[in-house]
């Protein structure tokens, strides 16, 4: 028998709690930006139901984090009342929409990263985060579905989408570099048997990613050092933007309900 | 449970077998309710015909449970199907109740009833396949359907998501029907 983990306190679990929870608050925004202005109402619809997905992932965990934390933050409270360096996603969610094409790349580089980490979280030592894991990553699976075909059809269609869809490509893909940069708080949760090694994830995630390109006839850019601190708070200039559109509401009428 | 023991040992028994025969009423009670609460987005089933309803026990303070599972966690039908369930169990006579949120284990198409089955395809839905373990469904791949309306085979995807998350948009190309399919998950 292995040696027991050593054991997580609640502060450092709230704030990973937090970190995989905005990530799929502030991707469910940026997709909802597109809600009205899709290039077909199938698509349209798409985007809006996994934007309600991720929507759905980030209450349960947006809850949860308020729990560990311990001082009477809701989800609403969470999701409505931070500022922006107190927001943790990496910053690739908050990129913006720019054309059809950027979405989607944006949406495959993250529905493969969510996929390959939940299945792991499914089996956390954290019986709640092991729960919202097993749940989210049955839709990820339909998003990853949705979003890969959609690459494939773009990159392997005309010279025109072929080429935007490399563009998007070339241009996101520095900022994946982020999501598998293990910090202090990454290897405290995977040295605690909550979370997977992110070096582990990130194998998996390449290969799926790999495929994907490969079938796409998308070639995929070289990897660059880079810095990206949006897992410790430190955003790009759009953050603010999503969260002034999204925070107007409760910010000017405090505890307003329907 | 802090009990007092009052009488003898054969009126305790008695008592005992008194309330777990009304506790037993209650659940079917309870069960026969819920199986009227409708499905908000496919009111041809009942939440019991999809598989929400995972429990319905009485614990020993004598409050009836009623454990309720989620579809898609984002789904907003969750909120109005827990307020159909209290609606339903209320002027019920099941006393008093509580409707607890099951998250794990994730609740799964696998759990629709046959019952439920037959009621999806009749209003037009093409049901999920009988298991999520066979994996058609999973990432990129063709699905063949046959239409619900012309049993035609010769279909195809429109897209991943229709009118609500759980189900996927599908086109006969023989009756040139749109139809809906309710996503293994």
């Amino acid at each position: 028998m292995s040696a027991p983990a050593p054991k997580v306190d609640c502060e450092a679990l709230f704030r990973y709690v937090l970190r995989l929870g905005d990530l799929s608050l502030v991707l469910g925004q940026r997709l909802g930006e597109w809600v009205g202005h899709s290039p077909a109402l199938e698509e349209d619809l798409g985007l809006a139901n996994i934007a309600l997905d991720l929507i759905g992932q980030a209450r349960l965990l947006l809850t949860y984090a308020g729990e560990l934390e311990g001082r009477g933050r809701d989800e609403d409270k969470l999701a409505y009342l931070r500022e922006q360096g107190a927001y943790f996603n990496a910053i690739l969610a908050e990129q913006p929409n720019g054309d059809f094409g950027q979405t989607i790349v944006r949406q495959v580089l993250i529905d493969a990263f969510q996929l390959e980490l939940y299945e792991r979280l499914a089996a956390s030592r954290d019986e709640r985060l092991a729960a919202i894991a097993a749940k989210s990553v049955k839709e990820v699976r339909y998003h990853l579905r949705y979003s890969s075909d959609w690459l494939v059809r773009l990159g392997d269609g005309t010279a025109e989408s072929h080429a935007r869809a490399q563009a998007a490509l070339d241009l996101l893909w520095p900022y994946t570099v982020e999501l598998f940069a293990a910090d202090d708080l990454d290897r405290q949760m995977a040295d605690g048997g909550i979370a997977p090694q992110l070096s582990e994830v990130h194998c998996a995630w390449s290969a799926r990613i790999d495929a994907i390109l490969c079938e796409a006839t998308l070639k995929r850019p070289a990897d660059r050092p880079h810095a990206w601190h949006g897992k410790r708070g430190q955003h790009s200039e759009h953050l603010g933007y999503i969260l002034a559109e999204m925070q107007y509401l409760q910010r000017t009428y405090p505890d307003a309900r329907w | 449970m802090s009990y007092v023991n009052s009488g003898s040992d054969e009126q305790t028994k008695a008592e005992r077998a008194a309330a777990a025969r009304n506790a037993a009423a209650r659940v079917a009670t309870a069960w026969q309710l819920l199986a009227s609460v409708e499905d908000p987005e496919i009111p041809a089933l009942s939440i019991v015909d999809l598989g929400l309803v995972r429990f319905v026990d009485v614990d020993p303070d004598g409050a009836l449970e009623v454990g309720l599972s989620p579809t898609y966690v984002g789904c907003p039908a969750t909120e109005v199907i827990r307020r159909s369930v209290q609606d339903a169990l209320r002027p019920g006579g099941v006393g008093n109740f509580k409707v607890t949120n099951v998250l794990s284990p994730a609740w799964s198409s696998d759990w629709i009833s046959s019952d439920g089955r037959r009621k999806l395809l009749e209003y037009g839905i093409v049901p999920p396949d009988n298991s999520v373990s066979n994996m058609r469904d999973v990432l990129r791949g063709t699905r063949r359907l046959a239409c619900p309306r012309c049993r035609s085979l010769d279909t195809e995807t429109v897209s991943e998501f229709g009118s609500t998350p759980c189900k996927a948009l599908h086109r006969c190309r023989a009756c040139l029907e749109p139809f809906e399919y309710f996503k293994c998950i």
